[in-house]
């Protein structure tokens, strides 16, 4: 298999255990395959405790599968994922570098000169619309600015993937609806051959539609597995303040969610 | 600011009053002066000192060995708090060890220390050291314990080495716990090296009141007391600007 035609990313039957404090074995992913292409936005939704942040993780190789293989651009991956940033759902800027050091600081690990990287941060703080706040501390920052700089963080270094846990589930919805629409215009404004491939995780299916060209739904956990995979065939670029009312959003939505509620009321149940 | 203004205001009140009350008390025949000295006793006992140039010798061999002190006792902790929060295995093993050796009240090493450095500074130096020493190697160990597990992954997937990790992680989130205690890890050096002196020396503050009260001289005592006190005012005060630029990030 040559590397062009391989998925940028690929689960072949992953497993995943966790020893809980009490010595038993928990098995938060059972079983988990599927491939994602090069340059495709994939959501990942579920019901909260399914899983969606261990797949992430070890898609970003900060987690090794129990059993199965991850495969990246058809090679297996050991140790982190140099193909990939991640964007955390907490705040993971450095709170003790400011805003440009913090944009910065994927180029200064690799060695980049302060010079070198000043135009390119520039840019990118120009592009977030955060120019004006390059030398303050991430703390004097909204929640929204402050994702707005972890993203910048993550495109300066432009890899090829990007891997999202809930980036955005901590905003209030407007800044939310914003993030988002912020986030597809830079992913969507790249040519098709130059697209990032996106892993998005988010327990809210409205996000998942909105964003993504396939939505992958995991079953509750303990053991979750996949439990149907739904492509998005939504015209791009998308108005996401339009779309959530147009019909065809609407039918797909209620499609998916007819999967997604038996999982989440197996949690209502359990809990 | 007005707030300020008037917290300095109500401060200053206060002392002043405690003082005239003495004073007072002591004119008034209520405090014997000679276990209680006066105020103005001791005011002129420490203008005494400044004219004669005895108290900046005594004061300058105080701060010396407090600096020595807390910077050879921060040094020690420091180095040792990271090795052991990076190395779990060694934590565990040494432990026991490390609750003995801080619970062993310091003034009974001070004469051990006497013997084995001498009179001079360095005994007083050692004393200090062992009561910094501990404030800096919990407070590194659990800054680096305490660093945040997302900050260190996120570090990690921008492509940061086990090195670049500690300088731009590790270190930094253990230095917010350091700077916090250095207000702490300051007052023990001070006391460390009073102890020291008081306890077998030629000089310093410490020195000064075990000298007066050899000889019953109260005002000297407590001359030799608000000396340390105005200088451990002050300088707390120029570690509290200094801290509060170092951690100009943090939330205000």
């Amino acid at each position: 298999m040559s590397a062009a035609a391989a998925p940028a990313l690929e689960f072949d039957r992953v497993s995943r255990d966790f020893i809980a404090p009490g010595g038993e074995t928990y098995r938060a992913v059972d079983d988990l395959s599927f491939a994602i292409e090069p340059g495709a936005f994939v959501a990942l939704v579920g019901p909260s405790g399914c899983g969606k942040s261990t797949v992430l993780n070890m898609a970003a190789g900060l987690l090794a599968p129990s059993s199965g293989r991850v495969r990246v651009d058809g090679v297996e991956l050991a140790g982190l994922n140099r193909h990939a940033t991640y964007m955390f759902q907490q705040d993971a800027l450095l709170p003790w570098k400011t805003i440009r050091d913090n944009v910065a600081l994927g180029l200064t690990l690799s060695g980049v000169a302060r010079q070198e990287s000043r135009a390119r941060v520039d840019s990118w703080l120009e592009r977030v619309g955060l120019s004006a706040f390059a030398s303050h501390y991430p703390a004097q920052l909204s929640g929204g600015m402050r994702k707005r700089a972890a993203m910048a963080q993550n495109w300066i270094i432009d890899r090829g993937m990007l891997l999202m846990d809930e980036p955005f589930s901590a905003l209030d919805v407007h800044t939310r609806q914003r993030m988002e629409s912020e986030l597809l215009a830079l992913w969507e404004a790249r040519d098709a051959s130059a697209k990032k491939t996106v892993v998005f995780v988010t327990h809210d299916l409205e996000e998942a539609i909105a964003l993504a060209d396939d939505v992958i739904v995991l079953s509750a956990g303990p053991a979750s597995r996949m439990v149907a995979r739904h492509a998005v065939p939504l015209e791009r670029p998308r108005d996401l303040f339009e779309l959530r009312t147009s019909a065809a959003f609407v039918d797909l939505y209620k499609s998916i969610w007819s999967v997604l509620r038996e999982e989440v009321r197996k949690v209502e149940l359990r809990a | 600011m007005k707030e300020r203004a008037f917290v300095l205001f109500s401060q200053i009140a206060l002392g002043a009053l405690v003082v005239a009350l003495w004073q007072a008390g002591a004119s008034a025949g209520l405090l014997d002066p000679f276990f209680f000295s006066r105020p103005t006793d001791i005011a002129r006992r420490i203008a005494t000192w400044i004219a004669t140039g005895s108290l900046w010798r005594h004061l300058l061999v105080t701060i010396e060995e407090s600096l020595l002190g807390l910077v050879i006792g921060a040094a020690i902790g420091i180095t040792l708090g990271f090795w052991l929060a990076r190395s779990p295995f060694v934590a565990r093993v040494l432990d026991p060890y490390i609750k003995m050796l801080n619970a062993i009240p310091r003034v009974v090493l001070a004469p051990l220390f006497l013997l084995w450095f001498g009179l001079g500074i360095w005994s007083k130096v050692a004393l200090a050291v062992t009561l910094v020493f501990f404030v800096m190697f919990f407070n590194t160990y659990q800054g680096v314990r305490d660093a945040d597990r997302v900050l260190i992954d996120n570090v990690r997937m921008l492509g940061a080495t086990p090195r670049q990790l500690t300088r731009h992680v590790l270190i930094p989130s253990a230095l917010t716990w350091i700077f916090s205690s250095l207000q702490t890890s300051l007052g023990f050096a001070m006391v460390g090296a009073v102890v020291g002196e008081y306890l077998g020396a030629a000089r310093g503050l410490g020195y000064v009141i075990s000298q007066a009260e050899g000889t019953f001289d109260t005002t000297g005592v407590f001359a030799g007391m608000t000396v340390l006190a105005i200088v451990v005012v002050i300088v707390s005060a120029g570690v509290t600007r200094l801290e509060r630029w170092l951690l100009r990030w943090k939330a205000a």
